[in-house]
């Protein structure tokens, strides 16, 4: 008699357990249903409120007073040349830093601080960043609230991102590989020039693709630079059709980036307005998701490809 | 077949000494990549300058004690106030209803992703999240004024087109993608065997979830909480938008206020000339928030260390 | 294929290097003890001895493979003869060193890249650069590695398509393609199944009348099938050292014996 009790009894206990197991598991389920739904709203309330509106003339048009005839061609031509400059400035710095803190680096204070500091650079709020651009770049430096100040804010942005990217597909290169290339007589530039910075490729695009994405949305810093927010006018082209055929005048420029456009939308009364914030938030969130979704995709064809 | 005499040796080094100037050659670009990690510690020290060295002259205008006690932060009036404090309690008010939404929400997603969810459903999940938290801010902060807010309306009728409430609750959501997968990270790498240990005496997947592999892996669920609150206590856009600009003492998220991050920005699009007390303030005011996440990054660092799994 | 088959006793040769008074330190911990012994030039020399005893350890002095890791260091010499130069001593460049004693390691480790690339990647780091000259040699190495005829129609493919018999050829090919005067082999056939270890086997054989040859093998077969020499190592230490053929036959040291007749080990 006893024993039948306490099997019973030993039986509700394990359906009471089993019953916070379906609860747990509800609740997850449910937790990422919400943020689903969330994506779906935020998406779909954009494509409502702005699909209208991205005819070709929004892209081939300046901004206006009038919202019927306002575009986003200051803005992705502006964001454009900003990546451009944030590209060139980031990723031979945060490659090259990647490179010696996992290749060169000796174990001392000073790589430790390097470290460390990196890692607390990663929290630094985007709008110190840019304080730091307005002080240092617009002022200091006399750069003014130009391109090439903006493409620099968002490399300083970027750059622990790429550090980090880095060190993590440089780390996934096995060490036989650099004794492989040791045992030949290479020197240690010649090993990291030839394998381990090719090999890793494919890893440190990922991060420089999440990187720029990351960048190419950012706002805060931007507007702290003071950038303006009425362009009607393209930066000089940097393709010319004279010698020397490159121009750089377009580092020097006022400019808008397609986040700076749609906050610019956002802020003006007029609902025709936000019609229009919500087409240029269509093609940025289109934009940052293309990057990001072809960043994922990397990074799960490298995990399945090499077997070292 | 015929074997191919070896040709002569003919790229042999005559001497087995250094070699002058291949050493130097590697010692030059050791320097650069050097320079170019070294240029990361640089960053730090210009934007610690930078704030600082502003910020000294704004404290020349204004006492610290003002600063800090005022309750009036109306910089830019010409009854001028240089109080904090409504910009701290903007800033913590959006901060908490973000934290009260992404800290249970992502612990839960991270829970069942790592714990319960099948393979398949894991590896969707996963990239979906990663996509969701690389939408821009400004996109989430045009969802929060323009879907949010009217919705929240007609539940309470009262709440203005502005608030902290449907800032932060936007921002939670926003912060959800950060939480979970960190979180995730940190409870995956719990090794199996404690799982199974945990099976082994009759614990189900829940029980060995809380029981085991949280307090394994509290340093980095610690870690991912605290870059939570960071991101939190630093994001712009989305309070910007949708929370006005309004510097008020208010401890009730019904109502419109200004954060430290989106009184940086009223103040940069406005035309403030370089030099005067208006443009040392967004300094001011930088600086404080740069010390409030130094105090969460110092608080997460003796966490991890505090509660340093050993397996 | 001919294959050159030199007798396998100790004919008197010159010498190719001499150890003397080696000691190596991990950090503060001795890995060799005092070891004193010759090379013979184009002859295989095997070092055996149970796990541990300081057999790879030993291998990679010889081109200062140690050098790439914090807090190693050598004491006594590794004179490299016609140099007569210790290649431990600080002022000899371990670069200079491993352009001319290659190694071959455990675990084949073809670069990612093509079997062409592979084999011709020591001879572009030594700056040869004319097209002509890059496949004649890589050709060569690739004939000398007895791997030729299995890759000469797909010599742009990777590398990794190959084999783990073919890759560990590879590396062979790629360390013959710089002519080096010793090739050091790492226990080179552990990774490997028993028909491709004959062929590595085979291989060594082959080579030793253009290189010198130093192996690690933890399988005394293997020593006494391809080895001209054999040295028996214990504990950091050099216990015996002698042809193969009196090593395995009349072994002079008990502990040599002992291992050699598996009683441990």
């Amino acid at each position: 008699m006893n024993n039948t009790d306490n099997i019973n009894e030993i039986r509700t206990i394990i359906a009471r357990h089993k019953r916070w197991d379906l609860l747990a598991l509800v609740a997850g389920i449910i937790a990422l249903m919400i943020a689903v739904l969330t994506f779906i709203a935020l998406f779909g309330n954009m494509v409502i409120d702005g699909m209208p509106r991205l005819t070709w003339e929004f892209f081939t048009s300046f901004p206006s007073r009038k919202p019927e005839i306002a575009g986003i061609l200051s803005a992705w031509v502006g964001t454009t040349l900003v990546m451009l400059v944030t590209a060139a400035a980031a990723v031979p710095l945060g490659v090259a830093a990647g490179v010696y803190l996992e290749e060169y680096a000796p174990k001392n204070f000073i790589t430790e601080i390097i470290e460390i500091n990196v890692t607390n650079l990663a929290g630094v709020p985007s709008i110190i960043y840019g304080l730091l651009a307005l002080g240092l770049f617009v002022y200091q430096l006399g750069l003014g609230q130009s391109i090439l100040a903006a493409g620099l804010t968002l490399a300083l942005l970027i750059l622990p991102i790429v550090i980090v990217a880095t060190r993590e597909a440089i780390r996934s290169i096995p060490v036989t590989i650099r004794e492989g290339a040791y045992a030949l007589g290479a020197t240690k530039w010649q090993t990291v020039a030839d394998h381990v910075v090719p090999y890793s490729a494919a890893g440190i695009l990922t991060g420089i693709i999440i990187g720029l994405a990351r960048a190419i949305g950012e706002t805060a810093p931007i507007i702290t630079i003071g950038a303006l927010t009425f362009i009607a006018f393209l930066p000089p082209s940097p393709v010319q059709d004279q010698f020397p055929f490159l121009s750089f005048e377009w580092l020097m420029e006022p400019f808008t980036v397609m986040p700076i456009q749609m906050f610019n939308w956002i802020s003006r009364p007029q609902e025709a307005f936000q019609h229009n914030a919500a087409a240029a938030g269509l093609v940025l969130v289109l934009m940052t998701l293309l990057m990001n979704g072809l960043a994922i995709y990397l990074r799960y064809h490298l995990r399945k490809k090499i077997k070292w | 077949m015929v074997r191919v005499p070896a040709p002569a040796v003919s790229h042999r080094p005559k001497s087995l000494h250094h070699n002058h100037k291949r050493h130097l050659k590697e010692r030059i670009i050791e320097l650069l990549l050097f320079l170019a990690a070294f240029f990361s510690v640089f960053i730090t020290f210009a934007i610690i300058y930078l704030l600082i060295s502003e910020s000294l002259v704004f404290f020349e205008h204004v006492s610290l004690w003002d600063f800090l006690t005022d309750t009036q932060w109306t910089p830019l009036f010409d009854d001028a106030h240089y109080g904090i404090l409504p910009l701290v309690s903007g800033t913590a008010v959006s901060s908490l209803v973000a934290l009260a939404i992404a800290l249970p929400f992502g612990t839960i997603i991270a829970i069942y992703l790592s714990e319960f969810a099948p393979f398949l459903v894991r590896e969707i999940a996963k990239p979906f999240l990663e996509l969701l938290g690389g939408i821009p801010t400004v996109v989430y902060g045009y969802f929060a004024l323009l879907f949010v807010t009217p919705m929240l309306q007609t539940i309470f009728p009262n709440l203005p087109g502005f608030s902290l409430l449907s800032a932060g609750l936007v921002m939670g959501i926003m912060i959800i993608p950060y939480v979970s997968s960190m979180t995730e990270d940190a409870m995956r790498s719990v090794p199996m065997h404690l799982r199974e240990g945990s099976y082994a005496i009759g614990a189900t997947r829940f029980q060995t979830a809380v029981k085991v592999v949280m307090p394994a892996s509290l340093s980095g669920i610690a870690a991912a909480y605290i870059l939570g609150i960071s991101r939190a206590v630093g994001e712009t856009m989305v309070v910007a938008i949708a929370a006005g600009m309004q510097p008020n003492l208010v401890w009730n998220p019904m109502e419109p206020a200004a954060t430290i991050t989106t009184y940086i920005v009223q103040v940069s699009l406005g035309d403030l000339p370089h030099g005067s007390v208006g443009y040392q303030t967004i300094f001011a005011a930088g600086l404080t928030l740069l010390l409030l996440t130094l105090v969460f990054n110092i608080l997460g660092h003796l966490l991890r260390k505090r509660f340093r799994e050993v397996y | 294929m001919q294959i050159f088959k030199l007798a396998n006793a100790a004919s008197p040769t010159t010498q190719k290097a001499a150890v003397n008074k080696l000691n190596f330190y991990y950090g503060g911990y001795q890995a060799l003890k005092n070891i004193n012994m010759v090379v013979h030039e184009k002859q295989v020399t095997a070092l055996i001895g149970p796990s541990g005893c300081g057999k790879s350890t030993f291998l990679r002095c010889f081109n200062r493979m140690h050098d790439l890791y914090p807090h190693n260091h050598y004491e006594g010499e590794i004179l490299l003869y016609p140099d007569n130069e210790n290649i431990l001593s600080p002022e000899v460049d371990p670069i200079e060193v491993r352009m001319r004693i290659s190694m071959v390691f455990q675990k084949p480790n073809p670069f990612p890249k093509s079997i062409f690339e592979n084999v011709a990647y020591g001879l572009r780091i030594r700056g040869v650069k004319r097209r002509s000259i890059l496949e004649e040699r890589v050709e060569n190495a690739l004939r000398n590695a007895a791997l030729w005829g299995e890759v000469k129609d797909r010599l742009g493919d990777l590398a990794f398509n190959l084999s783990g018999g073919q890759q560990q050829r590879l590396c062979i090919a790629r360390a013959l393609a710089t002519d080096p005067e010793i090739l050091l082999f790492d226990e080179p056939t552990s990774a490997l199944d028993p028909i491709a270890t004959a062929s590595i086997e085979e291989l060594i054989s082959d080579i030793k009348n253009k290189v010198t040859i130093l192996i690690v093998t933890h399988n005394m077969q293997q020593a006494a099938r391809v080895s001209d020499y054999t040295a028996y190592m214990y504990m950091g230490e050099l216990i015996e050292f002698g042809a193969t053929d009196n090593i395995f036959i009349k072994p002079k040291n008990k502990q040599t014996e002992d291992y050699i007749t598996g009683r441990f080990g």
